[in-house]
């Protein structure tokens, strides 16, 4: 149940957990606390690492907050979304002492490590990867620097960043309550950052889009630009194509708004998959001719250039027909 | 030999990313080996006295860029939690919040130190973590797309050299092995590692020969043993003194900082002990023969195969 020893291979990668504790972090933003029903140390996380959350037939990814060093519980804020897929209305369902089933922590989005700097832009749920990244920074004496936009009276982990900002000296927070002055402030910390600064960014799709599109106006290299998509909106539903499975020369069609991995769950072609929003890369499957839409996250740039392969979770297709290696 | 990991599948031998799930015990003629990741054996003391008079005469065989320090913490303790639950008569390790301690009888030593606290341990955790297991330890850094050669502690290398290559690529330190590159082998290794995922350890065999029953040939040291590539071809002795030199590598990722923990432990047998075991005498007697002159050349065993493979096969 640990932090996996070099003794033993892990078995599986899912862990059986019960809800130790919950509070509200903010209106409709709630906090669970995952405890090991045997208060067993549970494995330790990179910072921004997430886990993926099992309830009542959704799977959900989200952020872990707390301390990733041997840590006794997983803590996790969740926003309800009332026009979601109802995986965070699940889970601000889960009572006390309720069991849930999550995966192992996944690292997704880590701070570089020769990093100079870190610029850490958070919008509303956003913040929830940022706390371990604040954590680690405070812990090893890096820089860093929060700004952190939210609704008035909304600001969960505020107390958090708060103190945590407060306990470093390379570390500092700027909070903005306005779209007017978190824009101001915006453009003002993308000039003023020294060189080799990494930004990461996580909130909703049009902040996230305002901050990058902001930071590339400011002449940002890419490489120092990163994404958090949880807590992100939905993506579009996409136009519809059809892909042929190489090995039975059978077709699929893929109507808009059914993701590839949904339609070949519906023809019986069950593909491995986790966190269902192109991250964790288990649902990649070859592509041997067409050019996809990459949505993911997982591939790297060359790889989804060189279109042998899709994240059939969120990607689609440019062409109207794609054939893979299934 | 019943734990010597005999690393030939075939009678032929060609580069591949031949990686397989750690703890997966592999049978041999002689016994079997790899249902463990560390393994302390009868010449632990024996090699750690000698990794640490290399690394007095020699202090750039440990390199460490600053941002690594996160890593080599976790390496650290990573390791030392695997010997205590593999070891528990031997040794032990405790940890109250950042507080640690740490007992090896094997080498009479109780420590108390403080995660994230370097001083607490001498040399820090990176070498301290090489003063307790008989494997070189590297840890590459993962950003930009790619792996970072950015920390270590390597005196058994096998003609290669920690302090030159620290700071580089993962793909610039493979840049002189021959077919790799072209194969697409080496891109398609690193494609595997960025994926690791905590828990999930993987490992493979590498392998070389060496005069001597030497695991200092590193390149600082050329001087010293490059000569005996050149005096064993006529010597009548080379079936003592030419061993085959099998490197276990295993890939583990660390749990917080995200680096990538590469170990190489290095183990030699003299042809003649290796002829012990008939099937690994006919075995490695044909992949000597047969290995493409580039190979045995990047190996440096272009001179004195022949003779070795011809002693095997009884030519």
């Amino acid at each position: 149940m640990s932090t996996p020893l070099l003794t033993a291979p892990q078995v599986g990668v899912h862990l059986d957990l019960v809800v130790a504790d919950s509070s509200y972090q903010a209106a409709g933003i709630r906090e669970l606390v995952l405890r090991h029903p045997g208060r067993a140390i549970l494995p330790s996380f990179a910072p921004g690492s997430h886990i993926v959350i099992e309830c009542e037939g959704h799977t959900n990814a989200y952020s872990l907050t707390g301390s990733g060093d041997f840590p006794e519980e997983y803590r996790i804020s969740v926003l309800y979304c009332p026009d979601g897929r109802g995986g965070s209305a699940a889970v601000h369902r889960l009572m006390h002492g309720e069991q849930v089933r999550v995966s192992a922590p996944r690292s997704a989005f880590p701070p570089v490590a020769n990093a100079r700097r870190h610029l850490l832009i958070a919008g509303g749920i956003g913040i929830t990867p940022m706390v371990s990244h604040l954590r680690a920074a405070a812990e090893w004496g890096r820089d860093a620097e929060l700004l952190y936009s939210y609704r008035p009276g909304q600001g969960a982990h505020l107390a958090d960043v708060q103190a945590l900002c407060g306990s470093s000296p390379g570390l500092s927070l700027s909070e903005f309550t306005n779209r007017r002055s978190f824009r101001a402030g915006l453009a003002e910390a993308l000039r003023r950052q020294p060189l080799g600064t990494h930004l990461y960014v996580c909130g909703p799709q049009a902040f996230m889009d305002t901050v990058i599109a902001e930071a590339r106006a400011a002449c940002w290299p890419e490489s120092r630009l990163h994404l958090e998509a949880f807590g992100s909106a939905e993506l579009d539903a996409g136009r519809p194509f059809s892909v042929r499975l190489g090995r039975s020369g059978r077709s699929v069609a893929v109507p808009s708004g059914v993701s590839l991995l949904d339609a070949l769950d519906r023809v019986g072609v069950t593909m491995p998959r986790l966190c269902r929003q192109g991250v964790c890369g288990e649902c990649v499957v070859p592509v041997k001719a067409g050019r996809p839409e990459h949505r993911d996250l997982f591939l790297s740039d060359a790889e989804k250039s060189a279109n042998s392969a899709i994240m059939c979770c969120v990607s689609r297709s440019l062409d109207p027909e794609l054939e893979l290696d299934l | 030999m019943k734990r010597f990991p005999f690393p030939f599948p075939h009678d032929a031998y060609r580069y591949s990313a031949n990686i397989e799930p750690a703890l997966t015990r592999a049978e041999t003629a002689a016994g079997a080996w790899g249902d463990t990741v560390l393994e302390v054996d009868g010449d632990y003391r024996v090699e750690l006295a000698e990794r640490r008079a290399i690394l007095q005469s020699d202090p750039s065989r440990m390199a460490l860029l600053d941002h690594m320090r996160p890593a080599a913490w976790d390496a650290l303790v990573l390791l030392l939690e695997t010997l205590a639950q593999q070891y528990p008569r031997d040794m032990a390790f405790e940890r109250s919040g950042r507080s640690c301690r740490w007992v090896n009888r094997l080498l009479d030593e109780e420590r108390d130190f403080v995660l994230g606290d370097d001083s607490s341990l001498p040399g820090g955790p990176l070498a301290y973590a090489s003063s307790q297991v008989q494997e070189d330890i590297v840890l590459l850094d993962q950003r930009e797309d790619a792996l970072w050669l950015d920390a270590g502690v390597v005196t058994f290398a096998a003609d290669w050299s920690m302090g030159f290559d620290v700071g580089m690529r993962f793909l610039e330190v493979h840049g002189p092995v021959p077919r790799i590159h072209e194969e697409q082998i080496i891109s398609r290794a690193q494609h595997f590692i960025m994926r690791l995922q905590p828990g999930r350890n993987y490992r493979r065999t590498n392998w070389t020969m060496t005069v001597g029953r030497r695991l200092d040939t590193s390149t600082e040291t050329y001087p010293e043993w490059g000569p005996d590539r050149v005096s064993i071809v006529d010597d009548p002795e080379l079936p003592e003194r030419l061993h085959l030199r099998v490197e276990v590598q295993h890939l583990i990722r660390l749990p917080r900082s995200g680096a990538v923990m590469f170990l190489v432990r290095t183990y030699l047998a003299s042809l003649a002990e290796v002829a012990t075991i008939p099937a690994w005498r006919d075995r490695l007697g044909k992949v000597l023969a047969e290995l493409p002159q580039d190979m045995a050349d990047y190996k440096g065993i272009s001179r004195y195969r022949e003779a070795a493979s011809d002693w095997l096969l009884g030519v």
